[in-house]
């Protein structure tokens, strides 16, 4: 097997044991990006000299026996990470050239324990979209079949792990932009409970939903990357102060009595005959393995789309009002007045979608319609909360679909916002109720495109959830697959 | 609720997004279909629920009043696209 | 006049904390432009707000000298607009369920007292400075410093209880003792510590109904809003007396015209769009905690100053004269502890020490002659060792120099006359020496007395014991 094919975790034995360097280990990736880059498009800049820097720091480090289970592997971040002195995007032309000076807290944490940085990956600007064909930086492609989507927001990060090009990736989720393509692209994704990762230097679409989490091949990569960057921050208010558990620790193989729901209003009209195909073979996978599952409602579950729509875009509107073309970022310079300059400046820096959002956000949150639109949305996010807490005192983990059809192909959906709204249905009531949820692939579709299905975890209820998917993980060949490229 | 024409004009204008008309008429098309659908939300009576507005409960989270260490002018203008000296340039502001 | 004035004012505070609202950076006024900045204070991507905890003390404290309620459990919330000294598109403020609420001020005005409602209290980050420079670019440009922005302030607002522009720089001065005595804001109205907008109106004399308003903004100074607000009173009147109607709008105050004009740039109507920040977590204050912050408030002003009359027995005035800010206070109240005549400490604070410290600009608590240098020296003047005239002069050199009365006066031999023998040789020197005038006051020109006893003052350099001259004049001059 290639270097560039590995595990966190066997890579990190061979460094360990010193049968490979991390220069290796990084040149091996380095090679494998420049390969298959052309096909796949996950990166929108590629770092080979910090990435060769960080290796070499590594290998000092590890010949000094202060070795991490991060130390030398070459990990590659979604751009919507702050990465000081290096490029950062959001995928957007309105910070083509913005260069941060600082790093994002994850970052730093990850910097901390040794990683080497390959590059920063493709998403939909500012994280809008569930098919990465928002970015000014063109479209990713899903590596099982280049006519396909590779989902998003975070399809870089997804199709980056698809297409070996790194050893594990960082992503952010709002709803579903982790779990989505982690499902289309045959990865492991984990969205944790809000606060739980700290989102200072993580570019902002909509603060309350916004959550960093690992796409990885495996569930052990998971659970490393999330014990590295999980974990409190003075920087960011809304990140909780609690113990981190060893995630790694909780990966024991053995869901015995673990109770497992099925809420009834998942299993709607449209649901694609080979997702519903993988839900059942999972329930069967589990059941063999001794799980108990009950039936439960999620009673609100239909109102779910329609809430984040208008929570997020409301919070975004505000979010990226600061690209102003004032301190950073386009600045039209043609403008003749300082109206101008705004009006002109952001039109030309923002694609469509992100305009869109921009648009129904400043709508739901302006004079007249506050209530009727941004304030109602904040109350039924009660009542989906509510629904989640309910479900919990009964079951511990719920077992869903992650999305209801299989990777759509590119284009298909592009110029039909509401469609590509619909399909986060799945994965958005986690984020309106703050919890946790981790994608795991679970089989494929017809023409070959990989399905995964998700399990929904109480707050801070990230061990249980990574235990289940493991143990199904365990007892299911469906990782062990690759894109063929 | 039909979203009109003057309305998406008002909205652009406090967004400082100087569309197209073309941008205008597919933005209220398409806001006018997604306003109709999240108009579904009103099937729910939520009187007497409270909002939320984040996710989990954490309250009164401070900062030491300690002044410490800023990025300095030069870091802080590095990204400007426009500067003079010290100073972040743009059109005049008419007050 | 036809018309009843009403008038709310809008007063920001800027906090004195050592670091701003929402991040580390230093608040000291007059740096570099954009030196005190960070990603917090710059807007930039993925930064977010965490906030001063001293910011919330400090609130809770002007809401109850105020006698506001503290609100239990309040949010920050965004107020969006996009400005160039605004970095995130949105400034972080307080909207619903503000900090404090419902407090009130009395002020007194031609004798009246009269209370003025604090509507509420809010904490927010302040903005940038905009600065126009016509030499440079044509004036074409404007520079935009993001020093100050993201620094704490108080927005305190205003009933609309006030009816005259007297009653309105009278809350403002009360307001700002209030403040300045918390030790929360410098009151420099100069620097932009302490400003204020004022929202006028007019309408019909018996109505109840308010008329249309006008914002006035860029007030700096107790002088100022005083001739804002008439100029605007003027200007409101002379629209309803045409017939005409007063438009809702900003106006900028002009201190070179003293008038106010409207502001075009702010001309489109304002949809700020508020909501809660979801970046920043709700702000639950306990009774424990207010009871902790109520502890720490210094005695206020208007109980000092009642307390001034019942214990030191002072006249209302020089009750508020010391009582007018802390430093003085402390000052008077450190003398009082050392001696016992509180009406002739407060007449030497009140005179030489005030006149004193105005003339070279200093600080009271900088006072080279200390409370204990002041009270030695009005223990010297109670035991005849110098007379009050001299003490004058005793003060200065104290003020100048710190040194101890008693030294002073022996350096300088300013130790009082009080020998009979002495003092009757003077007597005698100056009636000799003016035989007409003595000549004229026996014939009864008593007036002359007070020139007689003048010249034996002179004669003995103010060192004669004055009521001895008085006496043993009188004697001789009756032969």
């Amino acid at each position: 097997m290639e270097l560039y094919e590995l595990t966190i975790h066997e890579l990190h034995r061979k460094l360990k044991n010193r049968e490979v360097s991390s220069v290796e280990a990084t040149r091996s990736m380095l090679e494998r990006i420049g390969a298959v880059e052309d096909r796949v498009r996950s990166f929108i800049t590629v770092t080979p000299e910090e990435a060769l820097k960080n290796a070499e720091a590594a290998d000092r480090r590890i010949a000094k026996g202060k070795i991490d289970v991060l130390t030398g592997i070459p990990v590659a971040l979604k751009d919507i990470f702050l990465t000081a002195g290096i490029r950062t995007t959001c995928a957007s032309r309105i910070l083509e050239n913005f260069i941060p000076p600082y790093d994002s807290t994850a970052v730093a944490k990850l910097k901390e324990k040794g990683i080497v940085l390959v590059g920063k990956l493709n998403q939909d600007e500012f994280a809008m979209g569930s098919s990465t064909e928002s970015s000014w930086f063109g479209t990713t492609r899903n590596p099982w079949h280049p006519d396909y989507i590779p989902g998003g927001s975070s399809g870089g990060s997804a199709s980056c792990i698809a297409a070996r090009q790194a050893t594990a990736t960082l992503g952010t989720d709002t709803g579903g932009s982790i779990r989505q393509p982690a499902s289309h692209c045959g990865c492991v994704g984990l969205k944790p409970t809000y606060g739980r990762v700290s989102r200072y230097g993580v570019i902002a679409y909509a603060s309350s939903l916004d959550q960093v989490g690992p796409v990885t091949r495996d569930v052990a990569d998971c659970a490393i990357m999330l014990g590295a960057v999980a974990g409190h921050d003075p920087k960011d208010s809304t990140s909780v102060n609690l113990p981190v558990p060893d995630y790694s620790a909780a990966l024991v193989h053995d869901v015995k009595g673990l109770k497992i729901g099925l809420p009834r209003e998942y299993f709607i009209e449209g649901l694609d005959p080979s997702v519903k195909k993988a839900m059942d073979e999972a329930i069967a996978t589990y059941q063999g393995l001794g799980a108990e599952f009950m039936e439960i409602s999620l009673p609100h579950t239909d109102y779910a789309v329609a809430t984040y729509y208008l929570i997020a875009t409301a919070e975004a509107s505000s979010n990226l009002a600061r690209y102003d073309g004032v301190r950073f970022g386009h600045r039209n310079t043609d403008a003749r007045g300082l109206l101008d300059m705004y009006m002109l400046s952001r039109d030309e820096g923002f694609g469509a979608e992100v305009k869109r959002r921009i648009m129904l956000g400043t709508y739901a949150l302006s004079s007249g319609y506050y209530d009727a639109y941004y304030l109602k949305a904040q109350k039924v996010r009660t009542l989906i909360m509510r629904d989640f807490i309910k479900a919990f005192e009964t079951v511990d983990v719920i077992l869903t679909p992650v999305a209801p059809t299989p990777a759509f192909k590119i284009g298909e959906k592009f110029n039909d916002p509401l469609q590509m709204y619909l399909s986060d249905i799945f994965t958005i009531p986690v984020n309106l109720a703050g919890t946790c949820g981790i994608s795991v692939p679970a089989g494929f579709s017809r023409e070959g495109l990989p399905i995964g299905v998700q399990l929904i975890g109480k707050p801070f209820g990230e061990e249980t959830i990574l235990r289940a998917a493991y143990a199904f993980e365990q007892n299911t060949e469906w990782h062990k697959r690759k894109a063929d490229m | 609720m039909k979203i009109t024409r003057e309305q998406i004009d008002h909205v652009a204008r406090l967004a400082r997004l100087e569309l197209t008309d073309a941008e205008k008429e597919m933005f209220t098309g398409q806001m006018d279909a997604i306003l109709a659908y999240v108009d579904k939300l009103n099937e729910l009576d939520t009187g007497g629920i409270i909002p939320t507005s984040h996710a989990v409960p954490v309250e009164n989270v401070f900062r030491e009043d300690v002044a410490t260490e800023s990025l300095g002018t030069d870091r802080a203008l590095l990204n400007a696209p426009d500067r003079s000296e010290s100073f972040f340039r743009v059109p005049k502001v008419i007050e | 006049m036809k018309y009843q004035v009403v008038i709310g004012l809008e007063v920001h505070a800027q906090l004195l904390t050592n670091s701003k609202i929402f991040c580390g950076c230093s608040t000291r006024f007059g740096a570099e432009p954009n030196s005190q900045t960070c990603p917090v204070c710059l807007g930039m991507p993925g930064a977010l707000p965490v906030l001063n905890g001293k910011v919330v003390e400090y609130a809770v404290k002007a809401g109850l000298a105020t006698n506001c309620a503290i609100t239990p459990r309040s949010i920050f919330a965004r107020k969006n607009y996009f400005y160039p000294d605004l970095p995130k598109g949105y400034q972080i403020s307080q909207y619903e369920l503000p900090i404090c609420v419902n407090g009130c001020l009395e002020i007194e005005v031609d004798g009246e007292i009269k209370k003025i409602g604090i509507t509420r209290i809010h904490m927010e980050e302040d903005a940038g400075k905009l600065v126009h420079m016509e030499t440079m670019d044509a004036g074409e440009k404007s520079y935009v410093d993001l020093n100050r922005a993201c620094t704490p302030l108080l927005e305190i607002v205003s009933e609309p209880d006030l009816r005259s522009a007297d009653e309105a720089v009278a809350y403002l001065k009360k307001l700002h003792q209030i403040v300045v005595y918390l030790g929360i804001c410098d009151g420099n109205m100069e620097e932009g510590s302490f400003r204020c907008d004022a929202n006028v109106s007019l309408m019909p004399v018996g109505s109840d109904t308010f008329g249309t308003r006008a914002e006035l903004k860029n007030i700096n100074s107790f002088r100022f809003i005083k001739q804002a607000i008439e100029y605007e009173i003027e200007r409101q009147a002379d629209i309803l007396d045409e017939g005409r109607k007063v438009v809702q709008e900003t106006r900028l105050f002009d201190p070179a015209t003293g008038t106010t004009r409207s502001m075009r740039g702010k001309e489109e109507a304002h949809d700020y769009r508020y909501f809660p920040d979801p970046d920043l977590v709700p702000l639950v204050i306990g009774d424990d905690w207010v009871e902790e912050i109520r502890g720490t408030l210094p005695e206020l002003p208007d109980v000092k100053r009642q307390r001034y009359v019942a214990e030191f027995g002072l006249p209302e005035y020089d009750a508020e004269v010391l009582s007018a800010s802390r430093e003085i206070a402390e000052y008077f109240e450190a003398c009082a502890a050392l001696y016992p005549q509180a009406k002739t400490i407060s007449n030497w604070v009140m005179g030489e020490v005030l006149r004193a410290l105005k003339e070279d600009g200093r600080e009271i608590a900088d006072c080279p002659a200390t409370p204990r240098l002041l009270t030695d020296m009005l223990q010297l003047i109670e035991k005849g060792t110098i007379s009050g005239k001299i003490a004058k002069t005793v003060f200065e050199e104290m003020y100048k120099t710190g040194k101890e009365p008693a030294r002073i006066v022996e350096e300088k031999g300013l130790v009082q006359v009080t020998d009979t023998g002495a003092i009757e040789k003077i007597i005698d020197d100056v009636l000799a020496k003016e035989p007409g005038q003595v000549e004229e006051y026996r014939n009864g020109k008593e007036k002359l007395f007070g020139f007689f006893v003048g010249q034996v003052m002179k004669a003995s350099r103010g060192k004669a014991n004055p009521a001895m001259v008085n006496e043993l004049l009188l004697k001789k001059l009756k032969g």
